[in-house]
């Protein structure tokens, strides 16, 4: 969790991760900071996230993405 | 709705790109982020430069330009032409058809047909439709297809979610007979249900312009446009094109009995880098074979992208051979549309220039 946190701080340094249970919705990530988000994921891991994935359930929170992620077989 | 043509071809395309070019890395202070942040989209969206026409040129004059081009390159006549087909979404008038106006600009005969088409991102693949129609009529032996947009002039300075990477252009492709040519194949829908997506609000009868309309707004997330502007529901568009485009690949592939790897290219309209590559992701075909460097080279120039990437990356093949392609709109109303033909040889296929105050 700790790296998934790391390449969101890449993102967007401003925030704190943790304490939001809905990015979107509290306004820590647009539609371009998903998009990117998903390139470094596909680059960071060597997967790549289907588009009919990128959806904004997807990318709620710290575990969402992380369920996203083992369903591309990422575990850690 | 799946279609089959036979004994058609394109046999000549040019596409013209104004010479004003802007860059990306220019701009991107208008867009209210960050420098890191804007560096991160560049290289994922494939911003960079794009062709934008100055005030006073329409997409009527690109084409127009290229109508002269295949003119002077002895490609065709002004009387062999028996119907022109223009689609826009940028015309020059609300009235009087602009087909109508390049028709009487560029001398041709009074039995020429014109016909304008509202047609967007979709557009190279509806007037190819529309022109091998006309043809299979009987009546007509030669349509001149053009395609043209301007939609810069109609897109917000400081909106984020399109001006990086909107451009400018506009295409001829004469389309005619081709006694034995192969069979073409293409399937195309359409769901105007969803038509909100992508649009223009006002300029036309339901919401006239006013002083209001043209007043620029933030829209919540520091996106700043009008409703004389194009708004784009960016997420909404990326999840109708990455939902309906590839069954469509795969249905018109299957009608054509075409393997994937058949196809030596997968043309597809090019809004940005990221969505053609994770098109060709779901379509599990390399991404080598979608290209996806229009919008970093030229810009988005709506229907014209795809003639675009017909004469940037096939422009030096075409004219020594036969090249099997897929080509690929998805975009305003909402249209999918595809179709899988072969492409060449070609006596000319290429890009121009069109003078443009900088």
């Amino acid at each position: 969790m700790d790296e998934l946190i790391g390449i969101l701080r890449e993102i967007r340094p401003e925030f704190e991760f943790r304490d939001s249970q809905d990015f979107v919705g509290d306004g820590m990530l647009d539609s371009l900071d998903v998009v990117t988000l998903v390139a470094a994921l596909d680059q960071r891991y060597r997967i790549s996230i289907r588009g009919v994935e990128i959806v904004p359930e997807n990318f709620r929170n710290l575990e969402t993405i992380a369920v996203l992620l083992r369903k591309h077989g990422v575990t850690g | 709705m799946n279609l089959r043509f036979t004994g058609k071809k394109v046999s000549a395309l040019v596409t013209v790109l104004p010479s004003r070019e802007a860059r990306f890395e220019d701009e991107m202070g208008n867009f209210g982020f960050s420098r890191a942040k804007s560096m991160k989209l560049k290289r994922v969206m494939g911003f960079d430069r794009h062709r934008l026409a100055d005030e006073r040129t329409c997409a009527s004059d690109l084409c127009l330009h290229g109508l002269n081009r295949l003119f002077e390159a002895g490609e065709l006549r002004p009387e062999e032409i028996d119907a022109l087909i223009f689609v826009t979404q940028t015309p020059d008038h609300l009235l009087p058809p602009t087909s109508n106006l390049i028709q009487g600009r560029a001398g041709l005969g009074r039995n020429t047909f014109c016909l304008d088409i509202n047609q967007g991102c979709a557009g190279f693949v509806i007037g190819l439709l529309q022109a091998f129609l006309m043809l299979e009529s009987g009546f007509w032996r030669k349509v001149v297809l053009m395609n043209g947009d301007t939609l810069s002039h109609r897109v917000g300075k400081r909106d984020r979610n399109i001006y990086p990477m909107v451009g400018d252009a506009g295409s001829v492709a004469v389309v005619e007979n081709d006694p034995g040519g192969p069979p073409i194949h293409a399937a195309v829908y359409m769901d105007g249900s969803r038509s909100s997506v992508l649009q223009i609000p006002a300029g036309g009868a339901r919401m006239p312009s006013t002083a209001a309309t043209a007043v620029e707004e933030d829209v919540g997330d520091g996106n700043l446009r009008s409703k004389e502007h194009f708004f784009m529901d960016g997420p909404a568009v990326f999840n109708f094109v990455q939902t309906e485009v590839p069954p469509l690949i795969d249905e018109v592939l299957a009608a054509a009995g075409t393997a994937k790897e058949e196809v030596e290219y997968f043309l597809f309209h090019q809004p940005n880098r990221f969505m053609l590559e994770k098109l060709a992701d779901a379509l599990e075909v390399p991404r080598e074979k979608v290209p996806n460097n229009i919008v970093e080279n030229f810009g988005n120039a709506s229907s014209v992208t795809i003639p675009t990437a017909i004469a940037f990356v096939l422009g030096p093949a075409l004219g020594e051979r036969k090249v099997r392609v897929c080509l690929g709109g998805f975009g305003v109303g909402l249209c999918w549309a595809a179709m899988v033909m072969d492409l060449g040889p070609m006596r000319i296929c290429e890009l121009t220039d069109y003078g443009c105050d900088n």
